[in-house]
């Protein structure tokens, strides 16, 4: 009876989940496969005839290989962000967590303030300006970085304080000092909280819209999220071609959801159980 | 951390009742917070400390004249402005219940034994890793009044559906409902990990007591869950406040400014060249958020009784 029951609101689960979940994603995948004509009509429909490798080669050559820089930029501006959080937060989460002080109480508060308070735009845009990095690449990375320190330093205290003290106290013993102990004993400790800090960050950074936006303006400079508006105009959107461009973009979040399911869910559900 | 052992080997030769009055070197130095520290306070603290006084200027980047309040009154005397003010609590609102709401039910059901349940997990969960922009322009076209697949669906069970994106009155609501369908996976895995965490003795005395699933539900889950429903609140408030990327790429704000909210706003004020104004869109972004944040964290945190 309760068995029966189960099964019974399981079948109506994965019904409910195909209409809500599954179309979109088909329709994006049935739209990207369409010419151009029959895209227009928008509609759920089989295609009549397959056009998704033409679009591809058309989507990729589009505005001068726009694309392919675009994904470029994207991939150094995720690469170089992601590892800076990674290692600056470590070490950070490390001293935070491991020393006490009286300076514990500030750097606490900086790191909530980090994941609550917005990012004021336009001063950023003023003290790039006033670097020299605006419209650069590397500032950009470092904005991304500087946004994305405090999650990552909360993630990693919290995996910090279940590894024994003891295990500190034999590298000091052994002689260590806090550049060995850290890089050579602790972090090498860290790596399934590194793994889940990667990905979920990668995720973040790379699906990321609002910064380059503001602080990366320019088409030599596009990140992949904005070539998405290459394909829209007002007059003449050409369907097929936009929803090529968001199947080709989200492939690279699909892999690391294959890949990483484990740690993208423990990453961003960690800190619900605590509080 | 004085009372910790090593001091001895630490510095060597010495005898430890000098060591303790000499300084001695923490093996978790200071340095550490350095390069971090100054990235932090270079591109997050000056430019949140620099937007107080920029937003009280008429301001082109290279030079700024002070106005005093002039930026905050038009804020709050243009009709655009205050509407996007009202549609951002409207948005966060909206949007954090939803997903408290079905993130529970979706997480109490997909922690129990139900069929095909990984796959329910996954399917869930992906859109939170897809682009923003992406899931945005997809549900552009699909709630499309005419064409859109939404509305035909519902034309075919005999709804007429209304006409979303393009209906002013719709609009706001059509794309908070999109953010939820995109972000609810991330309320799910949170009330997953909370509902996992709940010690199974306590489902096993309550069925001795002969409670049934509402009864567990109302009495064990609810109370016990209650970390996760903080996490979920405050994080989707945060999210749902500032949100910018989804409403932009389905409405551009409208039609009107129908569905502007303050991130939309300071973005079309800093096209506009009115830097001033749009830096006062920041602070009183700000101050929206840390005023409900704060205060909401430590009344939800402080209950915790459990």
């Amino acid at each position: 009876m309760h068995a029966v029951r189960k099964s019974w609101l399981g079948i109506v689960a994965i019904i409910i989940s195909i209409f809500v979940f599954l179309v979109p994603f088909s329709f994006i995948i049935l739209t990207a496969m369409k010419g151009k004509n029959e895209a227009g009509f928008l509609s759920f429909s089989w295609p009549t005839e397959f056009h998704l490798w033409d679009n591809i080669v058309e989507v990729i050559q589009t505005r001068n290989f726009m694309l392919v820089t675009a994904l470029i930029n994207s991939t150094v501006l995720t690469v170089a962000s992601v590892a800076i959080m990674v290692l600056l937060a470590a070490m950070v989460a490390f001293v935070l967590q491991r020393r006490a002080s009286k300076w514990n109480g500030l750097i606490n508060f900086l790191v909530l303030s980090g994941l609550i308070i917005p990012p004021a735009v336009v001063p950023t845009i003023w003290v790039l300006q006033g670097l020299g990095l605006f419209k650069t690449l590397g500032g950009l990375i470092l904005v991304e970085a500087a946004f994305g320190l405090s999650f990552c330093i909360l993630l990693f205290r919290a995996f910090i304080s279940t590894i024994p003290r003891e295990v500190d106290e034999a590298a000091i013993i052994d002689g260590a000092g806090s550049i060995r102990l850290f890089f050579q004993v602790v972090f090498p400790l860290l790596r399934s909280v590194i793994i889940t800090v990667i990905v979920v960050q990668s995720v973040a950074v790379f699906n990321d819209f609002t910064n380059p936006l503001y602080f990366l303006p320019g088409d030599e400079n596009a990140t992949v999220q904005l070539t998405l508006f290459n394909f829209q105009s007002q007059f003449d959107t050409s369907w097929n071609l936009l929803f090529t461009n968001i199947l080709l973009i989200t492939i690279p979040p699909l892999v690391m959801f294959i890949f990483f399911n484990r740690q993208i869910v423990a990453g961003m559900s960690s800190g619900a159980v605590k509080g | 951390m004085a009372t910790i052992a090593p001091t001895k080997p630490l510095t060597g030769r010495r005898s430890a009742p000098l060591l303790k009055r000499k300084k001695m070197k923490s093996p978790y130095s200071f340095w550490f917070y350095l390069v971090p520290a100054i990235l932090y306070a270079v591109l997050f603290l000056v430019p949140t400390f620099a937007s107080f006084f920029f937003s009280l200027t008429r301001w082109t980047i290279f030079d700024a004249t002070f106005i005093g309040f002039g930026n905050f009154v038009q804020f709050f005397q243009e009709p655009n402005l205050v509407q996007g003010l009202v549609n951002t609590f409207i948005y966060a609102t909206v949007t954090s219940a939803l997903k408290v709401v079905l993130g529970m039910l979706l997480g109490v059901l997909l922690t129990s034994q139900i069929i095909a349940r990984g796959y329910l997990r996954s399917v869930v969960f992906f859109p939170v890793l897809v682009s923003t922009i992406g899931v945005g322009i997809t549900f552009a076209v699909l709630m499309n009044p005419t064409k859109g697949l939404i509305n035909e669906a519902l034309a075919t069970i005999g709804i007429q559906g209304p006409a979303w994106l393009t209906d002013p009155a719709w609009a706001l609501l059509s794309v908070a409902l999109v953010d939820v369908w995109k972000g609810v996976g991330l309320a799910t895995v949170i009330y997953i990990a909370g509902i996992v965490s709940i010690p199974t003795e306590y489902f096993e005395a309550a069925k001795v007591d002969g409670a049934g699933a509402w009864k567990n539900f109302t009495q064990i889950i609810l109370p016990l869950a209650r970390p996760a429903t903080v996490t979920v609140i405050i994080l989707s408030l945060i999210g749902g406040l500032r949100s910018f990327d989804l409403i932009w790429s389905m409405t551009r704000g409208g039609p009107g400014f129908t569905s502007d909210v303050i991130a939309s706003v300071i973005y079309k004020q800093y096209q506009a060249g009115f830097y001033g104004l749009s830096t006062a869109g920041n602070v009183i972004l700000f101050l929206i958020v840390t005023l409900i944040i704060l205060p909401l964290s430590a009344f939800l945190n402080r209950k915790e009784v459990y």
